[in-house]
């Protein structure tokens, strides 16, 4: 540690105000601030006492972030042997799917340094970690052979769009990351949508997500029965939570996100007030569109129309499809951009299921509405905390004027 | 008055640089977002506007001692659409796939927020010179901005630059073949209007930058 810390002194010195080197003092800041713990004290109130700085809180969450890593890639090989029809092993299966995994993953972190040390040195102010947790997100929500020169541009969209025009870390009003995928999903739908993307398969291999089969159906049918149906993936409730199934790297196994979840709420990083109202309101809708499903669909039926056959997924499934759970325990609870007050996180959370359900079942373009409901969610937190605070205020005015 | 003295050099560049009407007065955005998905559109557009602009200034200035005050804004209203269909029916005599695809955007010029605010607060202040001036001066501010959006909105959106002709318009440059078949791709998101919102704030970014103007938070 003492031959460390003599590097860093003696390094320290190139970089100070005035000398030539000074534009990388915000470089040498963090890569000091790594091993170290910083030596600068806060000269003015609140003071809070607590190691748990932005480094250390990002840090835990990259690690709540490496099993789904892990699995991703494990997955990406299980499903090009099942489309190939050979059998490589787990250790075959996961070397596979980390060359498409680490590529991907490189690539992002060089765009969001790149974004990220460039401003920190214009606008002279210390590298801040926060791209670290969205440059780890960023590949979770990828198919697995994205172009990289895609990844690229997508993820200093998000880094610059989503964050440093804000101000940076902590002043953002957009999920960097989801803003990277949201960007991704709009300029270029053929590579991240669509049926072709999902597995990693022979030319032509087609892998529908679980969302996307009741959504183009080819006869009506109820949801569970249309799953029964497909024989090329199962997608059995019980397969949807173990994650050996088409879709986004990180998204797919359900485990590995809830431990994650636990995780960062034993570590007091994510709030489990937003992950608990997600599920609720989540549930809260299918149930009505299941309920309305059930009503309308005979007369359709009759009346020789087509029903919608994403109004029958039953509210288990709508937690296990797709990305709601990742996106859930991840993205929503973020703390930047969800709402700060306890009462503004139960809405927040509620209207972020109800929205999701309502993206999914309804509009016809997306089957996955997460992310879409995600970032309109985080345009209105500032709102629903301000109504908070406001009707705390006036409540406390009125019990105090009597 | 002498023509280029540095009272009406400022008048022409202000709105170019300093007080662009579009980067910094935020005004005339929705022509801004519509007419920008390709570059002869822009041009054709930036020349419509700068006509209008210019004669309706300077009529306005004319005739600026005789506007009773409280109908001013009818007066103006009526100046400024008449030259409007003046250019509508231009277009449509020579340009005619020009003015089909344009279509309401050219009437739409009327309600163009520049065009009223430089009537309302130029033109009826100044002598018909000056106001000649500050119409060049706004119109090309207004057409600096709108073609660098479509620049890249077009370049980056469809992969062509177009350039306008008597007809359907001049592909000056088109990208390669050999570069979709290398794997790159159109950006999808720079055709709808959310592209166009993004690539004028990040001009408007720039542009500020440039300016030096900062705002108050």
């Amino acid at each position: 540690m003492n031959f460390l810390r003599k590097i860093f002194s003696e390094t320290g010195k190139f970089v100070e105000k005035g000398k030539p080197l000074s534009w990388a003092y915000p470089l040498w800041e963090a890569a000091d601030t790594i091993f170290f713990s910083t030596n600068k004290q806060t000269s003015s109130g609140p003071h809070i006492r607590d190691n748990m700085d932005i480094k250390r809180t990002m840090f835990f969450v990259v690690i709540a972030l490496i099993p789904c890593y892990i699995f991703g890639a494990y997955n990406i090989g299980y499903l090009n042997s099942l489309a190939l029809g050979v059998e490589k092993g787990i250790i075959g299966n996961t070397i596979f799917g980390l060359s498409y995994v680490l590529p991907i993953l490189i690539i992002t972190f060089i765009a969001g340094a790149i974004c990220e040390i460039t401003f920190a040195i214009v606008r002279k102010h210390e590298v801040n970690e926060g791209f670290l947790v969205s440059c780890a997100l960023i590949p979770l929500t990828m198919p697995p052979d994205v172009p990289l020169w895609q990844v690229f541009v997508g993820t200093s969209f998000g880094i610059i769009i989503g964050k440093e025009i804000f101000g940076g870390v902590g002043t953002n009003i957009f999920n960097p990351a989801l803003t990277s995928r949201a960007f991704m999903y709009f300029a270029f739908p053929t590579k991240i949508s669509g049926d072709k993307v999902w597995a990693v398969g022979p030319d032509g291999y087609t892998g529908a997500t679980a969302l996307a089969v009741p959504a183009n159906p080819a006869e009506y049918d109820t949801a569970s029965n249309l799953y029964a149906n497909i024989s090329q993936f199962d997608y059995s409730n019980l397969n949807l939570f173990w994650g050996l199934i088409p879709g986004s790297i990180g998204e797919t196994n359900k485990l590995l996100i809830l431990l994650g979840a636990i995780f960062l709420i034993y570590c007091g990083i994510a709030s489990w007030r937003i992950m608990v109202s997600c599920v609720i309101g989540l549930v809260f809708t299918a149930v009505l569109f299941n309920l309305l499903s059930m009503l309308t669909v005979e007369g359709i039926l009759e009346s020789g129309g087509t029903p919608n056959a994403m109004l029958t997924i039953t509210p288990l499934q709508h937690i296990l499809l797709g990305s709601f759970l990742f996106g859930t325990v991840f993205m929503a609870t973020e703390p930047v951009t969800s709402s700060h007050t306890n009462t503004g996180r139960w809405i927040y959370g509620f209207l972020i299921g109800v929205l999701t359900v309502i993206i999914r079942s309804i509009n016809p373009a997306y089957p996955e509405g997460v992310f879409l409901a995600i970032l309109i969610m985080n345009m209105f937190a500032p709102l629903i905390d301000y109504y908070v605070v406001q009707s705390n205020i006036k409540m406390r005015l009125s019990r105090n004027a009597q | 008055m002498e023509l280029f003295n540095s009272e009406s050099k400022k008048i022409i560049s202000d709105p170019i640089n300093v007080n662009n009407p579009i980067s910094l007065q935020v005004l005339g955005i929705c022509s801004a977002l519509a007419v920008t998905i390709r570059l002869d559109q822009a041009i054709i557009m930036t020349l419509a506007v700068i006509f209008v602009l210019c004669s309706s200034n300077v009529i306005l200035s004319l005739i600026r001692n005789y506007i009773p005050n409280r109908v001013r804004i009818v007066i103006m209203l009526s100046v400024i659409a008449s030259l409007v269909s003046v250019v509508d029916e231009l277009l449509k005599a020579y340009l005619y796939d020009m003015s089909k695809q344009l279509s309401v955007f050219v009437g739409l010029i009327i309600t163009n927020c520049i065009i009223m605010g430089r009537a309302e607060a130029f033109a009826l202040k100044n002598g018909p010179s000056k106001a000649f001036l500050d119409g060049i001066g706004n119109g090309f501010g207004y057409g600096l901005i709108i073609i660098i959006v479509s620049f890249f909105r077009e370049l980056f959106g469809a992969g062509t630059i177009t350039l306008p002709d008597g007809g359907a318009g001049y592909v000056l440059w088109r990208i390669p073949e050999s570069w979709y078949a290398a794997g790159y791709e159109n950006v999808g998101l720079l055709v709808l209007s959310p592209g166009a919102f993004i690539i004028l704030g990040l001009v408007i970014w720039v542009q500020r930058e440039m300016a030096g103007v900062e705002e108050d938070a």
